[in-house]
């Protein structure tokens, strides 16, 4: 799949899939990387390492600072992907240096499939293409 | 000065704005006369707001007039506030961090009042929702609403995307309000904000039958209507500077409307926190408190929430030692919502109706809302 670059970089991980978007701020512990929103479909989840695949940010701008802060804590994930990225994701995803594309069709990736995000050219590779 | 030459934080600036402007479809970045930035609060911002400001503030520098969101206490006076010296410390390294990129550190949500002040048709990049929205509906500069990453970006940079409420075709009215209340106080017109914003989703209205308006009054609008659900501007038939398309949709305001909207925003009795100058007060409201307390003693924690020029101004006027000597307390560059309160007080009474929202999801207070007068009255009783 191809997508735009939101901020550049290589990454490849597990996928962890959420079909609703998510708030940064109050909704995912930058401590410990955890998603603490509740009746969220990822709550209790760890977005540590993954490439984390959402459709797009919600909440508070101040979100874009709590990505930052997950990364300083070392509990980021590897890459990004949204549907739609919007400005909060956008920010912090640069801020941060995460790899980050968007306009991709999510639908067609499950939580737990190993994927190769090239976030400089936009592709978003599942390890059964590669 | 997106490939590095003018170093690491430019770089990073100029790669928000390029990706701003990519998502919302700008065509070019666009100079700015001034930007106001947000995040300043080290409630809201945690060290890694702390340390992404500090990483920000190696090698940049603010290239055109820049202005502060008010800060989690009174930089001065924060002791008296009862403000923990843990925050404290921390809240002066984010302002050291400010201080560094050149930025003017008046804290404060009314930059208008104190020199940050836009004319028509300028272009500006302005966090702080309530300004953003006095900006562009009142002073007729032109802004989107920003957040705080991108607002330190435009800083260093001088520049924004051109999307949004910069193009014209974006600024037009999408609904009519006709009001038949009578709304002629700070507290109504925060009430109307309500009323409107929450039916808005994010739309702009142009508001009817609205006889007269003052800017204090205007300035409690731009606060309510964008926190419940407006989008940052409004024209106001008649009052307001900016041309608009007339639209075919309309919806009415009634008085009923209004009384829901304060029923809504009451739902305490015994405020143990007054607070008066959410938006920060202007001078004319200063008079306004120092005429209503003088001779008083207050019996209830009261702050006023104002930015320091403005303070000094009042000082020099005698507003302030009536003020004080009441017992009142002034909270310069801060307020109850950027300042670490939760816990510490349970109820607290406000004219402002953004106050109410932000009383309640951040500091989880009970609220009561009246208007300027009764609110001080309570604070003697």
């Amino acid at each position: 799949m191809k997508g735009r670059k939101i901020c550049g970089g290589i990454a490849r991980g597990k996928a962890l899939v959420s079909t609703e978007g998510i708030s940064f701020f109050g909704g995912v512990d930058p401590e410990s990387g955890v998603v603490v929103e509740k009746n969220h479909p990822l709550e209790g989840r760890s977005i540590c390492g993954s490439v984390l695949v959402f459709p797009k940010g919600k909440g508070s701008t101040v979100g874009s600072y709590t990505i930052y802060r997950l990364k300083k804590n070392g509990k980021a994930p590897a890459a990004i992907i949204n549907s739609e990225c919007e400005t909060i994701i956008a920010v912090g995803a640069i801020i941060s240096e995460i790899p980050c594309v968007d306009l991709i069709d999510i639908s067609k990736i499950r939580t737990g499939d190993d994927i190769l995000v090239n976030a400089n050219t936009g592709d978003v590779l599942r390890s059964d293409e590669l | 000065m997106l490939e590095g030459a003018h170093g690491n934080a430019v770089r990073k600036s100029m790669e928000i704005l390029v990706a701003l402007g990519e998502i919302y479809g700008a065509k070019r970045l666009i100079p700015v006369k001034s930007v106001q930035i947000s995040g300043v609060s080290y409630d809201n911002l945690g060290d890694a707001g702390l340390e992404f400001l500090a990483e920000m503030a190696k090698d940049g520098k603010v290239r055109v007039k820049t202005t502060l969101n008010p800060a989690g206490m009174d930089t001065e006076n924060w002791r008296a506030l009862g403000i923990d010296p843990a925050f404290a410390r921390k809240q002066d390294l984010v302002l050291k961090a400010f201080e560094k990129m050149g930025v003017d550190l008046t804290c404060t949500c009314t930059p208008y009042f104190i020199g940050n002040r836009p004319g028509k048709d300028q272009h500006v990049a302005w966090g702080e929702s309530s300004a953003v929205t006095f900006a562009n509906s009142v002073l007729g500069a032109k802004t989107n609403k920003e957040g705080g990453p991108s607002t330190i970006a435009s800083a260093l940079t001088g520049r924004t995307p051109e999307y949004g409420l910069h193009l014209d075709e974006n600024r037009q009215a999408h609904f009519i309000v006709k009001v038949s209340a009578v709304i002629d106080s700070q507290m109504l017109f925060g009430a109307l904000g309500h009323a409107i914003g929450k039916r808005a989703d994010g739309k702009i209205p142009l508001i009817r039958g609205i006889k007269s308006a003052t800017e204090d009054q205007l300035k409690s609008l731009s606060a309510s209507i964008v926190t419940y659900g407006g989008a940052p501007m409004f024209h106001v038939d008649g009052i307001t500077t900016n041309q608009t398309a007339v639209p075919d949709q309309e919806f009415e305001i009634t008085q009923k409307d209004i009384d829901d909207s304060i029923k809504y925003m009451n739902d305490g009795s015994e405020p143990d926190f007054i607070f008066i100058g959410c938006p920060h007060c202007s001078l004319d409201e200063i008079k306004t408190i120092a005429e209503i307390l003088d001779g008083k003693s207050v019996r209830r924690e009261l702050w006023i929430g104002v930015a320091r020029p403005i303070k000094k101004a009042a000082d020099e006027l005698g507003y302030s030692g009536k003020i004080e000597a009441s017992g009142a307390k002034f909270a310069c560059d801060t307020c109850h919502v950027v300042a670490p309160l939760a816990g510490r007080f349970s109820c607290i009474a406000t004219d402002s109706a953004k106050g109410i929202f932000y009383g309640r999801g951040k500091n989880k207070f009970r609220t009561v809302f009246r208007d300027m007068r009764s609110c001080l009255e309570m604070a003697v009783k």
